[in-house]
């Protein structure tokens, strides 16, 4: 994985000292809380309703062993315990002190380790398929090319106050695991009739309150045009996006408004003029790039174990997907442990997983956007011991793709901006399902829970999504039925009239049931959904009203 | 009834204005403020910008907070219904009679 060099370590340091000053001076008063407010987001800090919460980036969901093990002892020293995994791949500490947070930084810093860029209207921590480098369906590793954009979006001083937001994501396997077409930018390794790799590119997806998929404005980009290309769209959008409505302002808005066709034509007006410019890559600087992102080789390699408890070949079977390399497997480490919080792990866990990870993970971890971890390279010897270690500490549940893999935004328990919980709803569903074995019997199937319509949940591209509002006072939950993240990504349609929280979890299960009624032979819920049509489900939600 | 809350500057946890204009991290010591009063001592509370951050009013019930917000002020109160931090006896987040 990548290793900072001189330039960044110094930028980092340095920015703590700023960061530091910036909080000293704003409680001595010398900085009111409205010029603090946009210092503090650019470094990460949010004030949520119990406390701070620090978002810690993960660039494109890649760790090693030390630095789970430093977020495992911010957790015990500075949080209460734990830290919470998001489906951007980053991870949240609920409850720093803000006189704590330089000295966070400053252990995060010891790992090459930062929070600038978590917020703000900037270019945000970049997405990439948690199974890069790793996955049997991989045409090429694409966090190289994630790392070059993390390096050239770094404090970009021309895309600093961009009029919202921005995110990219890369992907370099068949099967789309990185959510391209909901990203502001979506990337995707593909090869030319010649063999050349570059890219596809996606323009203007995005969830919230104004889902959209991203168009394709490129079917193949040179590698060399890459930051030329994103410098191009990100120009176009800086000049032409809104930033009277804070609702209209996303580059989905923008391409919506001009037009496909017209927008395209603004970014290869632009793109064509700095083609040439001091942005193209030079072949040098990738491969000096992709040198830290080798593929894993190992002596001996040893076959998938044949023997094992009941427990173990389960979760191999759940939990376990094929390598590259052989001899090597990718593991899903679950955060969904049946009625827990999704994506949280305590300090203990953190540190178990480190100790994992340097001893079996060939030293690497990844943050999956469904909130969970993936050791990608374990040796098939090893596979057995992994699984011990994790179930002793309850980290090995076999659910990974399963309807209790629920992915879940903090809601009203944590954030300021949610309308409803999304937690307890969560819990709930999973606890149904899984007393019911509606998990297993069901299959593949993605569940989403948001507390609010920003939809950091993701409920808008689950096949059954959960979004809850506020009427007058009380919670009350909209279902969503046929979103899908990845390769055949979609934005999932209301049903009908919102649920109580309480009645959400038996619908869940009546969906599951009317699915496995609906099915033929092998096909999934999403395939049937398709097949049938909504409506098909729309009874069973509403039977008991 | 009304009642100020905001966030504690230096670590962000939820507090009160107390009757005699200090903070305070205990709802019950939520100084009941009348409609009337209630926009002038937000005023005040308002020039404590060195110790607080985004001071507001909230509607008091009998016991617990009321009005639209009466859940979200309830977590505030409690922390997390549910959850690893989950108290061990919430006592807010119950809509107020």
């Amino acid at each position: 994985m990548y290793r900072y060099d001189d330039y960044d370590a110094t930028l980092v340091r340095e920015r703590i000292g700023e960061f530091r000053d910036q909080i000293e001076r704003r409680i001595d008063g010398r900085l009111s809380e409205d010029e603090f407010k946009p210092l503090r987001l650019m470094n990460g800090v949010y004030l949520q309703l119990h406390a701070y919460m620090l978002r810690v980036a993960i660039p494109y969901g890649t760790l090693n062993g030390a630095q789970v093990r430093t977020l495992g002892q911010i957790a015990r020293q500075y949080d209460r315990g734990y830290g919470h995994f998001t489906t951007r791949q980053n991870i949240q500490f609920n409850w720093p002190a803000l006189t704590d947070v330089p000295a966070i930084l400053e252990q995060l810093a010891d790992v090459e380790m930062h929070a600038i860029q978590t917020s703000g209207n900037c270019i945000r921590n970049t997405t990439a398929d948690p199974f890069s480098g790793a996955a049997a369906d991989e045409l090429e590793d694409g966090r190289p090319w994630a790392e070059i954009i993390r390096q050239w979006s770094s404090l970009h001083p021309e895309f600093t106050f961009l009029p919202r937001k921005f995110k990219v994501a890369v992907n370099g396997a068949a099967e789309d695991r990185a959510g391209l077409r909901v990203h502001d930018i979506g990337l995707q390794i593909v090869r030319d009739a010649a063999g050349e790799s570059g890219f596809e590119v996606w323009v203007g997806g995005g969830q919230g309150r104004t889902p959209r998929l991203a168009v394709l404005t490129r079917d193949f980009l040179a590698p060399r045009d890459l930051l030329s290309y994103l410098t191009a769209v990100l120009r176009v959008y800086n000049q032409h996006g809104r930033r009277d409505n804070i609702y209209k302002a996303r580059i989905k808005i923008l391409v919506e408004a001009l037009g496909t066709e017209a927008f395209i034509a603004e970014v290869e007006e632009e793109f064509e003029a700095i083609r040439e410019s001091e942005l193209r890559l030079s072949e040098a600087e990738i491969a000096r790039i992709r040198a830290f992102f080798a593929t894993p080789v190992i002596d001996n390699p040893a076959p998938l174990p044949e023997a094992g408890e009941p427990g173990f070949r389960h979760w191999l079977k759940r939990n376990r997907r094929a390598h590259k390399v052989t001899g090597l497997s990718s593991v899903v480490i679950s955060l969904k442990p049946i009625g827990g919080t999704p994506g949280d792990a305590s300090a203990d866990q953190l540190e178990l997983i480190a100790d994992l990870t340097t001893r079996y993970g060939l030293d690497e971890i990844r943050v999956t956007p469904e909130q969970n971890l993936v050791l990608p390279h374990v040796r098939n010897e090893g596979l057995h011991a992994v699984w011990l270690a994790l179930k002793a500490s309850g980290l090995a549940t076999p659910n990974a793709g399963l309807a209790t893999d629920i992915v879940s935004c903090p809601g009203m328990d944590y954030c300021s901006l949610a309308t409803a919980r999304s937690i307890p709803i969560a819990q709930a569903i999973t606890e149904r399902l899984e007393a019911t074995g509606l998990s297993e019997a069901a299959g593949a199937v993605t569940i989403k829970v948001d507390g609010c319509i920003n939809a950091c949940g993701h409920h808008h591209v689950a096949n059954i999504g959960v979004l809850g509002l506020d009427k007058r006072g009380e919670e009350y939950y909209q279902i969503t039925l046929g979103g899908a993240f990845g390769t055949d990504a979609a934005i999932g349609s209301i049903v009908g009239k919102g649920l109580a929280g309480d009645d959400v979890p038996a619908a869940i299960a009546r969906i599951l049931e009317t699915y496995l009624e609906l099915r033929s032979d092998n096909e999934t819920f999403i395939d049937t959904l398709r097949r049938t049509g909504a409506d098909a489900f729309k009874e069973a939600i509403y039977v008991a009203h | 009834m009304k009642a100020i809350t905001a966030n504690r500057l230096t670590d962000g946890r939820v507090i009160y204005r107390t009757a005699d204009a200090e903070w305070s991290t205990d709802y019950n010591a939520a100084h009941a403020l009348s409609d009337t009063e209630a926009e002038t001592a937000l005023a005040a509370a308002e020039r404590d910008a060195s110790i607080i951050v985004g001071p507001y009013l909230i509607e008091l019930g009998e016991t617990a907070p009321a009005g639209q917000k009466w859940r979200r002020e309830g977590i505030r109160i409690d922390g997390p219904t549910s959850g690893t931090t989950r108290p061990s006896a919430p006592a807010h987040t119950r809509r107020a009679a």
